[in-house]
């Protein structure tokens, strides 16, 4: 059986590790790379660099960084932030990223998916998706809506439907990334991940809301998550990721324990 | 001095790096007349079988691969290169390489929940000692990414397997060959082991 995942998320802007807070007030806390390396060897499962001003400010991704990143770190790791083309993907690829996240891009053209998984395979194409709570409507009959530019512009596309667009479209994993529950240490939003987790046959990736272990066992159980993605719980030193496997070992999760 | 092999099936530089981190000198090539003289071959490889075969006859780097292997210089083949060792796979009518008998075939998973492909780390368990595979205990895990998977014909050439919806081949091997379905330079600290250790093989499986 596979194991479940735990991911690391650095956000990186400029080349520098940040961390954000309901994606506003965000703040450098430290080389990328070194972090990288050093929750390599801590155990972590994955990791994902977001450079989190591409999108907005309409910047290219740093190949260079991932290039170094990539001579430090053997397991698989993902980058996002401002991939707008096949191009932009396999760039990233060729520099030693295993897989690319699209988001706002695949939003304002959702053909962009299916391009990058025909050039460089599903496997390698995650959609991520920043998701907040809304009333219910009849356009957004799930009650939760895609937001994109780093969860400040509203869409007006249900969750749940453009998560199933996105399997559609040839998307081989979705992150699941709650506005509500992002830097608020509260625990993953677990009704969202479920339901979109429920709804699709590619693996889901829960994103936002870590705050202590337990979260990460309900989302990986009740929630129904493949992966939880840890932020600020491991990068201010409160838990290592060794720390969180340990914990979601001895509870009974399949975990990789050896490292 | 590691030759990789590069004809046009999916990022090598991840293997390059690898052979790096772990002090193995290594180079890649596409030129049959330098496999031709190559020490010891690695042989990744992503995406699907026919066509990473198909470019194989066409760059005619698939002589120099059954040159080598007949020649007893050690070869690693990754994924797709351990998938078109075999003499044929269900993802397409294309010839493979022959190299051991047996056929690449798809998942046929009964139980709905298992996703394809089969993406992650999964436990890699020892059925019959090899060099390559010393050292891997139970439990001890590798990064697969893959939806065919090699199925040697006879049991002798099968040297651990992995359960997704039931055992299946995960590393194989004959003689001087030896080949993974998983990734050993995605594999962290494990993967790394067992390139170091095709480093420093003589392509005997009694060494």
């Amino acid at each position: 059986m596979l194991s479940k995942r735990v991911i690391v998320c650095l956000d990186v802007r400029g080349g520098k590790l940040a961390k954000s807070v309901k994606f506003f007030d965000t703040k450098d806390i430290g080389d990328p790379v070194a972090k990288a390396r050093q929750y390599y060897e801590d155990g972590v499962d994955e990791l994902v660099f977001y450079d989190i001003t591409a999108s907005r400010e309409n910047r290219d991704i740093m190949i260079g960084f991932v290039e170094q990143v990539a001579a430090q770190i053997f397991i698989p790791f993902s980058v996002g932030g401002g991939i707008r083309s096949v191009a932009d993907a396999t760039k990233l690829r060729n520099a030693g990223a295993e897989k690319v996240n699209v988001n706002t891009a695949a939003v304002a053209r959702k053909e962009l998916i299916s391009e990058i998984a025909d050039a460089i395979g599903s496997q390698s194409t995650i959609l991520s998706m920043d998701i907040r709570r809304v009333f219910r409507t009849k356009e957004i009959p799930s009650g939760y809506e895609i937001v994109v530019n780093g969860g400040v512009t509203p869409t007006g596309l249900d969750a749940l439907k453009w998560a199933k667009t996105g399997e559609k479209l040839g998307a081989g994993e979705l992150v699941i990334n709650s506005i509500d529950a992002d830097g608020t240490k509260d625990g993953y939003e677990i009704k969202l991940t479920r339901m979109i987790a429920d709804a699709v046959g590619i693996p889901v990736i829960a994103s936002g809301g870590a705050g202590k272990p337990e979260h990460l066992y309900d989302v990986l159980t009740a929630g129904h998550a493949d992966a939880a993605l840890v932020a600020s719980i491991v990068h201010y030193g409160q838990y290592t990721c060794r720390a969180l496997k340990e914990y979601l070992n001895g509870r009974g999760i399949k975990v990789r324990m050896s490292y | 001095m590691i030759t990789i092999i590069d004809y046009g099936a999916g990022n090598i530089r991840s293997v390059l790096r690898a052979c790096a981190e772990v002090g193995a000198q290594a180079f890649i090539a596409s030129d049959p007349q330098v496999i031709a003289k190559a020490e010891k071959i690695i042989f990744p490889g992503v995406g699907a079988a026919p066509s990473a075969m198909k470019n194989l006859i066409k760059t005619r780097l698939d002589a120099a691969i059954i040159n080598a292997f007949k020649a007893g210089i050690p070869i690693l083949g990754v994924c797709i290169g351990a998938q078109i060792a075999l003499d044929s796979s269900e993802e397409g009518p294309q010839k493979c390489l022959g190299l051991v008998p047996g056929k690449t075939v798809r998942f046929r998973l009964k139980d709905k929940l298992l996703k394809i492909p089969h993406m992650g780390w999964n436990e890699v368990k020892v059925v019959q000692p090899h060099p390559l595979l010393a050292g891997i205990k139970p439990g001890d895990e590798f990064y697969f990414v893959h939806s065919f998977y090699p199925q040697p014909a006879e049991k002798i050439n099968i040297y651990a397997v992995a359960d997704y919806g039931g055992d299946f081949c995960c590393a194989l091997g004959s003689r001087n060959l030896f080949a993974t379905q998983f990734h050993p330079e995605k594999s962290g600290r494990l993967g790394l082991e067992l390139l170091a250790r095709f480093a420093n093989w003589d392509g005997n499986i009694d060494s």
